[in-house]
C-alpha cells in the first residue's frame, strides 16, 4: 500500500509537513493504517476517427476519463481526511469487441462499480453480463430513452441526460422565446431519428409546432476539402427553400454530418436550434455560475483543454461514487449503491442545485444548459413550468409515463 | 444628520486636520449612524451605505470580482478579497480609497479577522490551501491544505481554531491557529459554504449551499449535534441554499441567509427550530449586524440591493440600492 500522502498537491514542500501534520492528529483514528481502497471502472470505446464538422469538436484521446481522473482526485482530497483512496481502472474497446466480457473482466478483479462511456446496445450487454455479480454501471455516454425506459436496468445508473430531457430543455426555452413555428431537418441515420423523435415530443409538450419536417439525406463524403464552403454555401440555402413560415430551424443531427453548415446559411434569415445553434447540453466549456469556474480551471489543470459534456458526466459519476464512499464510510459497492440510491443522496455538479436520481428509472436530474457555443444563453427548466415534485422533473420523461420497471 | 453632513463636509474641505473636531461634532449625533460597506461582485465596486440615512453615499472602486469582506477592530481598514485579481485589498475607511494589498494566493473569496485584527484567514479556492495572513507585516505567515474548494472562514471567539469549509469535500475542517494545522474534520452536507461560531464558542454552524442545511456542530467533540432544516410553503426545496449566518450575541438567535429563498430564517439557536422566514431582495447572500444589533442587513445578489432588518420586531424595515449583485458586507464598530 502506497502512504496516504502521495496524492498530496503540487507543493512539494509542503507535503512532507501535511503527512507529518496527518500523523500527528488523532482525530481520526484509522488514519493510522492504510487507506481504503475503491477502484472504479472506466469502459470505453478507441477514438473515433470521424472528423467533426468544426475542428473546434475534434475528439480528444482522454474524452470523458479526464473528468473521471479530476473527480477521483478530489475524491482522494476527501479520502485524504476520511483515509480512503481512489482509483481507476481505464478499459478501452474496439466497436467491434465484446463488453459483456470486457466488463466481466472487471468483475474479476473484484471492481463492482464500473463507468461505462458505450453506445446503448453495449450498455446493455455489460449490464446484464455483470448483473449476477452484483455489479453496478454508470452510464455516462448513452442518451437513449429506451434504456431508462423499456430497457430500464437496475444496475444501471444513468448520468448522461436523455435525448428527451435535452429536447424539453430546448423546448422550453423556445417557448419562453415565443418562437413556436419549427421548422425541424432531420438526419437520416437511426440515432437521428431518436433525437427527431424527442424534439417532435417536446414541441408538443410545450406549445411548439413542427411545419414541415426535412430529411438531410448523409451522403458520405470527406469533411476537409480545400474550397468546402463555397458549394456548402450554394447547397444549405437551396434545402431549407421554400419552407412553410416558421420562426427557427431546428436541427436532429446527431450523426454530425450537416447541422453545423445551417447557421448564417438558411434561405430563410431564421436561426438555428437543437445539434447547432441553440444546443442542449449538460455542460459546456463556457459554463461560469455556481461556482464552475472553479471546476472549469481545475479541469484545465489537470487536462490542459476545455472540459466538455462527456467529461462532466464522467466528472459526476465518480463524483457520485465518492459521495457513497465518503457518507458510508465504506469501500463496499453494495453500501455505495444502497446509498446512492437512498432518497437522502444528493450531489453538487455546479449546476445551481442539487441533482438527485428518479428512483423509478435511476436517471440523474439536472438542469440543461443552452449554449451557443460561445457562451451559456439560458438554463433550463425554465421559470414557470412548475412541478409537484422537481421542477427537474420537467424535463424528459416523468414518473407517470415511464415504461420502466426496476426488478 | 447635520452633524454627519458637516462632518463629510469638513473631510472634503478642510482636509485631514479637522477631522478631530468634526468628529466630535459627530458624537452628538443618533447613535446609529454606522457605516455598511457593501461588495458589488460584477461592479468591482464598494458601496458606502450611511445607515442613518438608510442610503448609498458612495461607490469606492476597487480590484475584480469583490466578494468577501471585513473591516478592522478600529473601523479603519477594510480587506475586500478581490477574486479575479488574485489579491485582497485595503481600502482606508477615512480616504476611502484602495492603500494596498496583501498576498493572498490565488482567487481569494472568503476571509476571516481575528478579534485584534492582526492576522487574516483566508480560502484559496484553486489550490485547496489556507493562507494565514500577517496584517501589519503585509505576509503571509502559513499555508495549509484542507479540502477541495475550501470556502468558508470562521475565528472561533478565542481565536484559537478557524472553521474552513471545503465545497467539493463537504466538510468543515478546524485549524488550530497556533500550530497551523488541522486538528479534525466534520462531514456536513453538500456544499459548505459558510461558517460561524456562537459568540460563547459552544457551537459552530455551518450552511451547506446545495445540501439546504445548517449542521449544528460541537467544537470539542468535533460532532454534528443538530441539523437545521428549511421548508417555505409554496417554494421547491431546491431553491433554498443556505449562505451567510450570524448570531446575536446574547446566543438567542441565529440568522440564515438563504439564497435564492430570497429569505432570511430566524432559528432559536437553543432549540435549532426555524421560527420566523423574513422575505427580503432576491439571491440573498451574507449577513452582517450594525454592532448594537439593532439592524440586520442583508445583501442581495439578484435584485442590486440590501435588506435592513429591525432586530427586535424581525422585521425587513428597508430596501437600498447598492451596486451590481451585492455580494459580501461589514459594518463600522462605530
Amino acid at each position: 500500500m502506497t502512504s496516504p500522502c502521495r496524492f498530496l498537491p503540487r507543493a512539494r514542500g509542503l507535503a512532507l509537513a501535511i503527512c507529518f501534520v496527518l500523523a500527528l492528529t488523532g482525530a481520526n483514528p484509522a488514519r493510522a493504517a492504510d487507506p481504503t481502497e475503491i477502484r472504479i471502472g472506466y469502459l470505453h470505446l478507441l477514438e473515433s476517427k470521424q472528423q467533426p464538422i468544426s475542428l473546434l469538436d475534434e475528439p480528444n484521446e482522454d474524452d470523458g476519463i479526464a473528468g473521471a481522473a479530476l473527480a477521483i482526485e478530489d475524491n482522494n482530497g476527501t479520502g485524504r481526511f476520511t483515509n480512503q483512496h481512489f482509483s481507476i481502472e481505464d478499459l478501452r474497446l474496439k466497436p467491434t469487441e465484446d463488453a459483456a466480457s470486457a466488463a466481466k473482466s472487471l468483475t474479476d478483479k473484484g471492481i463492482m462499480l464500473i463507468i461505462v462511456d458505450l453506445p446503448a446496445p453495449m450498455v446493455l450487454a455489460a449490464a446484464d453480463a455483470v448483473r449476477s455479480a452484483s455489479a453496478t454501471l454508470f452510464d455516462v455516454g448513452a442518451y437513449d430513452d429506451s434504456l431508462r425506459e423499456e430497457n430500464c436496468r437496475a444496475n444501471v445508473i444513468h448520468i448522461a441526460p436523455t435525448r428527451s430531457m435535452l429536447a424539453d430543455a430546448l423546448a422550453q426555452y423556445l417557448s419562453w422565446k415565443r418562437w413556436q413555428r419549427w421548422l425541424l431537418v432531420t438526419g437520416s441515420h437511426p440515432q437521428d431519428a431518436l433525437f427527431a423523435d424527442a424534439l417532435k415530443r417536446a414541441a408538443k409538450r410545450f406549445g411548439g409546432t413542427i411545419v414541415e419536417e426535412r430529411i438531410y439525406k448523409d451522403t458520405g463524403g470527406a469533411r476537409r476539402t480545400d474550397t468546402g464552403i463555397v458549394q456548402t454555401q450554394r447547397q444549405i440555402p437551396v434545402f431549407t427553400q421554400n419552407a412553410p413560415a416558421y420562426d427557427v430551424l431546428v436541427a436532429a443531427d446527431e450523426s454530425n454530418v450537416f447541422a453545423g453548415y445551417l447557421p448564417y446559411r438558411t434561405w430563410d434569415a431564421r436561426p438555428v436550434a437543437g445539434s447547432a445553434g441553440l444546443v442542449p447540453t449538460s455542460w459546456d466549456p463556457a459554463h461560469d455560475s455556481w461556482g464552475a469556474v472553479q471546476m472549469q480551471n481545475r479541469f484545465i489543470k489537470l487536462a490542459h483543454r476545455r472540459m466538455k459534456a462527456i467529461d462532466m458526466q464522467a466528472w459526476t459519476a465518480a463524483r457520485m461514487i465518492g459521495e457513497g464512499a465518503t457518507r458510508t464510510q465504506s469501500a463496499d459497492a453494495t453500501k455505495i449503491i444502497a446509498f446512492i440510491k437512498s432518497p437522502g443522496f444528493e450531489v453538487a455538479a455546479f449546476k445551481g442545485q442539487k441533482l438527485t436520481l428518479r428512483d423509478w428509472n435511476l436517471q440523474l436530474r439536472q438542469p440543461i444548459l443552452l449554449s451557443d457555443g460561445r457562451n451559456v444563453v439560458s438554463v433550463s427548466p425554465q421559470e414557470g413550468y412548475l412541478h409537484q415534485t422537481s421542477e427537474l422533473d420537467t424535463l424528459g420523461y416523468d414518473r407517470p409515463e415511464t415504461k420502466c420497471k426496476l426488478n | 444628520m447635520q452633524a454627519q453632513l458637516i462632518r463629510r463636509r469638513a473631510r472634503r474641505r478642510l482636509g485631514f486636520g479637522l477631522i478631530a473636531l468634526a468628529m466630535s461634532l459627530g458624537a452628538g449625533s443618533p447613535s446609529f449612524a454606522y457605516t455598511a460597506y457593501v461588495t458589488n461582485e460584477r461592479d468591482n465596486t464598494v458601496s458606502v451605505v450611511d445607515l442613518g440615512k438608510m442610503q448609498t453615499v458612495k461607490t469606492i472602486q476597487v480590484g475584480q470580482r469583490p466578494r468577501g469582506i471585513v473591516i478592522s477592530p478600529d473601523g479603519k481598514f477594510l480587506y475586500i478579497c478581490a477574486g479575479d485579481d488574485d489579491i485582497v485589498q485595503i481600502v482606508d475607511t477615512t480616504t476611502q480609497e484602495v492603500v494596498g494589498d496583501l498576498p493572498s494566493g490565488p482567487d481569494p473569496e472568503l476571509l476571516a479577522l481575528n478579534k485584534t485584527g492582526d492576522l487574516l484567514y483566508l480560502s484559496n479556492e484553486n489550490d485547496a490551501l489556507v493562507t494565514i495572513i500577517d496584517v501589519k507585516e503585509r505576509k503571509a505567515l502559513a499555508q495549509i491544505p484542507v479540502g477541495v474548494e475550501p470556502e468558508g472562514m470562521g475565528v472561533s471567539p478565542d481565536g484559537r481554531i478557524v472553521v474552513n469549509t471545503s465545497e467539493t469535500t463537504n466538510m468543515a475542517h478546524f485549524i488550530d491557529t497556533e500550530k497551523h494545522e488541522v486538528v479534525a474534520n466534520v462531514l456536513v452536507d453538500s456544499r459548505p459554504r459558510y461558517a460561524e461560531w456562537k459568540s460563547d464558542g459552544s457551537e459552530v454552524w455551518v450552511s451547506a449551499e446545495v445540501g439546504g442545511t445548517v449542521s449544528v456542530i460541537d467544537p470539542v467533540k468535533h460532532v454534528v449535534i443538530g441539523k437545521i432544516t428549511f421548508s417555505v410553503p409554496g417554494l421547491r426545496s431546491e431553491a433554498i441554499q443556505p449562505v451567510g449566518i450570524r448570531f446575536t450575541k446574547d446566543g438567542k438567535l441565529g440568522f440564515v441567509a438563504l439564497g435564492p429563498a430570497n429569505r432570511i430564517a430566524v432559528v432559536d439557536a437553543q432549540t435549532h427550530q426555524v421560527e420566523k422566514y423574513l422575505l427580503v431582495g432576491q439571491r440573498v447572500w451574507q449577513l452582517a449586524f450594525t454592532p448594537d444589533q439593532k439592524y440586520l442587513i442583508s445583501t442581495n445578489g439578484v435584485s442590486n440591493d440590501i435588506s435592513i432588518i429591525d432586530v427586535s420586531d424581525l422585521k425587513v424595515v428597508k430596501s437600498v440600492q447598492v451596486g451590481s449583485f451585492p455580494w459580501g458586507v461589514a459594518v463600522s464598530p462605530e
